[in-house]
C-alpha cells in the first residue's frame, strides 16, 4: 500500500468517526443516561471494536476475492456494488432496527458492526483496498508464497488497525467534547445528513475505483 | 424520495429542549359523530394573529361511525434516539386509527397543515389481517416504527388485545409485536421507559364490553381491567403484572416522566367500585422490579338534585369522577386531571411523584351541574381529553368520551366542544381562556393533537 492508501484509511476512519450513527452519540446518551463520563468512555471500546469486525469482513472478503479473480473484474465489481448501495440509500432511506439502550460490551459490539455493515462503512474503503498488494496465490511467484502472504496479512491488519484507531479516536474526542461542553442542541443545527453525504461518498468511491483501473497508477 | 439534509426541526433530542419550542399554530381534533354522518379530523386554527384564531377552519371527513378517537404522528424525538437514529424522516403523517371502524387513514400534512390530505388507507380487513388484531387505539412513534395499540383479537369482540407494529416509511403493517405475553388479554394505552428498556400497557374492556355502552353488569361483576403489565422492549416479553385491585375498574391513560433517567409514570383508574372516585397512582422502579402506589383519591360527588341524574345513575344516586384522561407536562411538574363526571380540570404539582400538591382547580360542564363557560354559557358534558402545549402553558381540552359513552353520561345533549386554560407555569393554577371556545356542533370531540408535537406525543432519548 503507498502513502495515498493509508491517509485514505485514516480519513475514512475520521470520516466514520464523526458519523453520530456509528458510535459517539450512543456512548452521550449512555453517559447521559448513567449520569457518568466513565459510561461514554466505556461505550467507546466495544464500538470501536465492532467497527473494526465489520470493516475486518470486507477485507477478508475483498483479500479472498483478490486471490480468485483479476483486479480489473474486481474493481469493476466493487464500482457497480458501491455506486450501486449509494444510488439505494440515496432514495431508499432506512436504519438498522436496532431496539434498546440498557446494552453491555457484547450487545454494544453488535450494535456497531452491525451500524458500520448496514451503512456499507467497509465497502467505502473498496478503493483503497484495490492499492493493496496483491496476494501471492495469484502472482505465480509460488516459491515465495507463504512469506508474500504473511506480508499481505501484516498490511492489512494494519491497515485495519490504522482505520480502527482513527475512528476510535475522532469518535472519542466529539463524544467527550459534546458530553462535556457543547450539549445535545448541537443535533439540531449541526446534525446535517451524513447518510445522505455518505450515499454521495459511497457512490464517489465507485466512480475512483473505475478511475483508477483505467488511469491508476 | 429524496432525504432531508437537517433533521425534522419539530424534533429535540430532551423535553427540555422541546419546551423552548415555538407556539403551535394549528390543532388537529377527533371528531367523532353519531348521526349517521361521517366521522372528521377537524383543524382548528391556533395562530393568534389570524382572523380565524379557535375556530374550525377544516375539516376532512373519514368513515361513518368510525369512531376516531386518539392518533398519532408518523415520526417524532424519538427518531434522534441513538440507538436506531433516523433524524431525516420527517414528522408529517398523522395516523389515525378507526377505534370502532377498525381501519387506519394516513393524513399528510405538510403541503397545507390547515388542510391534511388523507393519502392512504388501510381498511379494516388489512389491519386485522396483518396485525392479528381489531379495535386500534394508541399511536406511538418509536425509534424502530410505529407503534399501534388495540382492543381485541382479529375477528372477535374479545381479547388477548395488543400491539402491533407499522413501518414508518411505507406504513406497512409488520405484525403483532409481543412474543410472550404472560397473563396480558385487556389493552388500551401503552408508552415506555426507552431509557430502561421497559414498555408498560393498560386495561380497558373488550369491544363487547364497551360498545353498546358501558356495559353495568360487568362493572358490578369487575370485569373491567384493573392491572397495568410491564414490558422487556427488547424481548418483547411481559416481566410483571401489576394489579390495583378488582375494585379499581379501567386503568387507562398512561403518563410516564419525560426524561428517560427517570423511572416512574402516572396512570387514572376511573372507577372505584366502593364508592365512583376515580384514582391516580405512581409507577415506579423498585430494584429490580417494578411497584405501583395510589398518590391521589378524587371523591365522587353528592347532586344538588337526583332526579337531573341520567338513567344510567339514578339509582346510584352519586356523580362518579369519571378521571378519564390526564396529562403531564414536559418538565414532568404539573399533572393535569380531567374529572369527565365531576366538570373539572385539577392541577397537581408532581415534581415528587409520591407526593402530589393540588395546585389548581377550573370547573365546566359536569353531569347535572353544567358549569358555564365564559363565552358559551353552561356547557353540557365535561373535561375529558386534555392535551398541553410544549411550554405547558396552554391547556387544550374537549369533552367527548367514547360516542355510545357519552349517550349514557350526558343523554340530554353530548355536542362537542374544545376549550383552552391559561397556566400560571411558575406558581401553579390555570384559568379558562374566557374567548376560546371551539363549538364543534353535533359533531363530538375527541383527542387534540398540536403542530409539531404535544405533551403527549413525543419520546425523548436524552434527560
Amino acid at each position: 500500500m503507498d502513502t495515498i492508501s493509508w491517509w485514505g484509511m485514516l480519513g475514512l476512519g475520521a470520516f466514520h468517526g464523526i458519523n453520530p450513527g456509528m458510535g459517539w452519540l450512543f456512548a452521550v446518551a449512555l453517559g447521559m443516561q448513567e449520569k457518568r463520563r466513565s459510561a461514554v468512555i466505556g461505550a467507546l471500546f466495544p464500538m470501536a471494536l465492532g467497527h473494526a469486525i465489520s470493516i475486518g469482513v470486507v477485507v477478508l472478503v475483498f483479500a479472498l476475492a483478490q486471490q480468485q479473480i483479476s483486479k480489473n473484474v474486481l474493481g469493476i465489481a466493487c464500482a457497480v456494488i458501491l455506486f450501486g448501495f449509494g444510488l439505494y440509500k440515496l432514495f431508499r432511506a432506512r436504519h438498522p432496527k436496532w431496539v434498546g439502550m440498557r446494552v453491555n460490551f457484547k450487545d454494544l459490539t453488535i450494535w456497531s458492526f452491525l451500524m458500520a455493515s448496514a451503512h456499507g462503512a467497509g465497502l467505502m474503503l473498496a478503493p483503497l483496498l484495490l492499492r493493496m498488494p496483491v496476494a501471492a496465490a495469484h502472482s505465480g511467484h509460488t516459491h515465495h508464497a507463504s512469506e508474500t502472504m504473511t506480508d499481505s496479512t501484516a498490511v492489512l491488519l494494519s491497515a485495519i488497525g490504522v482505520h480502527t484507531l482513527s475512528f476510535f479516536v475522532v469518535t472519542g474526542i466529539v463524544a467527550i467534547v459534546v458530553y462535556e461542553v457543547v450539549g445535545l442542541a448541537l443535533l439540531r443545527k449541526a446534525w446535517f445528513n451524513l447518510d445522505l453525504l455518505w450515499s454521495i461518498a459511497l457512490m464517489i468511491a465507485g466512480v475512483v475505483t473505475v478511475g483508477m483501473l483505467f488511469w491508476g497508477h | 424520495m429524496l432525504q432531508q439534509w437537517k433533521p425534522d426541526p419539530t424534533f429535540y433530542p430532551s423535553p427540555k429542549m422541546a419546551i423552548e419550542a415555538p407556539a403551535e399554530e394549528v390543532a388537529y381534533v377527533a371528531a367523532p359523530r353519531d348521526d349517521g354522518k361521517p366521522d372528521a379530523m377537524c383543524v382548528v386554527d391556533l395562530n393568534t394573529a389570524s382572523d380565524t384564531y379557535g375556530q374550525i377552519v377544516h375539516k376532512l371527513e373519514l368513515g361513518v361511525r368510525d369512531e376516531i378517537h386518539h392518533f398519532g404522528w408518523n415520526a417524532c424525538s424519538a427518531a434522534l434516539c441513538p440507538y436506531a437514529p433516523h433524524p431525516y424522516i420527517e414528522r408529517r403523517y398523522l395516523v389515525v386509527p378507526a377505534l370502532r371502524g377498525s381501519s387506519i387513514y394516513i393524513l399528510d400534512v405538510k403541503e397545507d397543515p390547515k388542510a391534511p390530505k388523507l393519502i392512504k388507507t388501510l381498511d379494516a380487513n388489512e389491519v386485522e389481517s396483518r396485525s392479528g388484531y381489531t379495535r386500534p387505539h394508541t399511536v406511538h412513534c418509536g425509534p424502530e416504527g410505529i407503534y399501534v395499540s388495540a382492543l381485541a383479537s382479529a375477528g372477535s369482540e374479545e381479547g388477548p388485545g395488543g400491539i402491533f407494529l407499522m413501518d414508518h416509511y411505507n406504513f406497512n403493517i409488520l405484525g403483532q409485536w409481543e412474543v410472550e405475553r404472560g397473563p396480558q388479554s385487556l389493552s388500551y394505552d401503552f408508552w415506555w421507559h426507552l431509557g430502561y428498556d421497559i414498555a408498560v400497557t393498560s386495561e380497558w374492556g373488550t369491544p363487547a364490553m364497551i360498545e353498546n355502552g358501558v356495559s353495568l353488569e360487568d362493572l358490578g361483576e369487575r370485569k373491567f381491567g384493573h392491572k397495568i403489565h410491564i414490558w422487556d422492549i427488547r424481548h418483547r416479553k411481559n416481566i410483571q403484572t401489576l394489579d390495583l385491585g378488582e375494585d379499581y375498574q379501567m386503568i387507562l391513560e398512561l403518563r410516564p416522566a419525560h426524561d428517560p433517567t427517570k423511572a416512574y409514570g402516572f396512570v387514572n383508574a376511573v372507577l372505584n367500585m366502593n364508592d365512583l372516585s376515580s384514582s391516580i397512582w405512581t409507577w415506579y422502579k423498585d430494584g429490580d422490579d417494578w411497584g405501583i402506589q395510589k398518590i391521589i383519591d378524587i371523591p365522587a360527588q353528592v347532586p344538588e338534585n337526583p332526579d337531573d341524574l341520567p338513567p344510567a345513575l339514578k339509582d346510584i344516586g352519586m356523580i362518579p369522577t369519571l378521571v378519564t384522561d390526564h396529562i403531564l407536562s414536559l418538565d414532568d411538574r404539573f399533572l393535569y386531571v380531567s374529572c369527565w363526571g365531576t366538570g373539572e380540570m385539577l392541577q397537581y404539582d408532581v415534581s415528587d411523584p409520591f407526593n402530589p400538591k393540588h395546585t389548581g382547580t377550573l370547573e365546566i360542564g359536569g353531569i347535572t351541574k353544567s358549569h358555564p363557560h365564559p363565552a358559551a354559557g353552561p356547557v353540557s358534558g365535561g373535561p375529558q381529553m386534555v392535551e398541553l402545549s410544549r411550554d405547558g402553558k396552554r391547556l387544550y381540552f374537549t369533552n367527548s368520551l367514547y360516542v355510545a359513552w357519552d349517550n349514557q353520561f350526558y343523554p340530554d345533549n353530548a355536542n362537542g366542544w374544545m376549550v383552552k386554560a391559561d397556566v400560571n407555569v411558575e406558581d401553579g393554577g390555570l384559568e379558562l381562556d374566557p374567548d376560546f371556545f371551539v363549538d364543534f356542533g353535533e359533531s363530538r370531540a375527541h383527542q387534540i393533537r398540536l403542530q409539531g408535537g404535544d405533551s403527549s406525543s413525543d419520546t425523548f432519548c436524552y434527560p
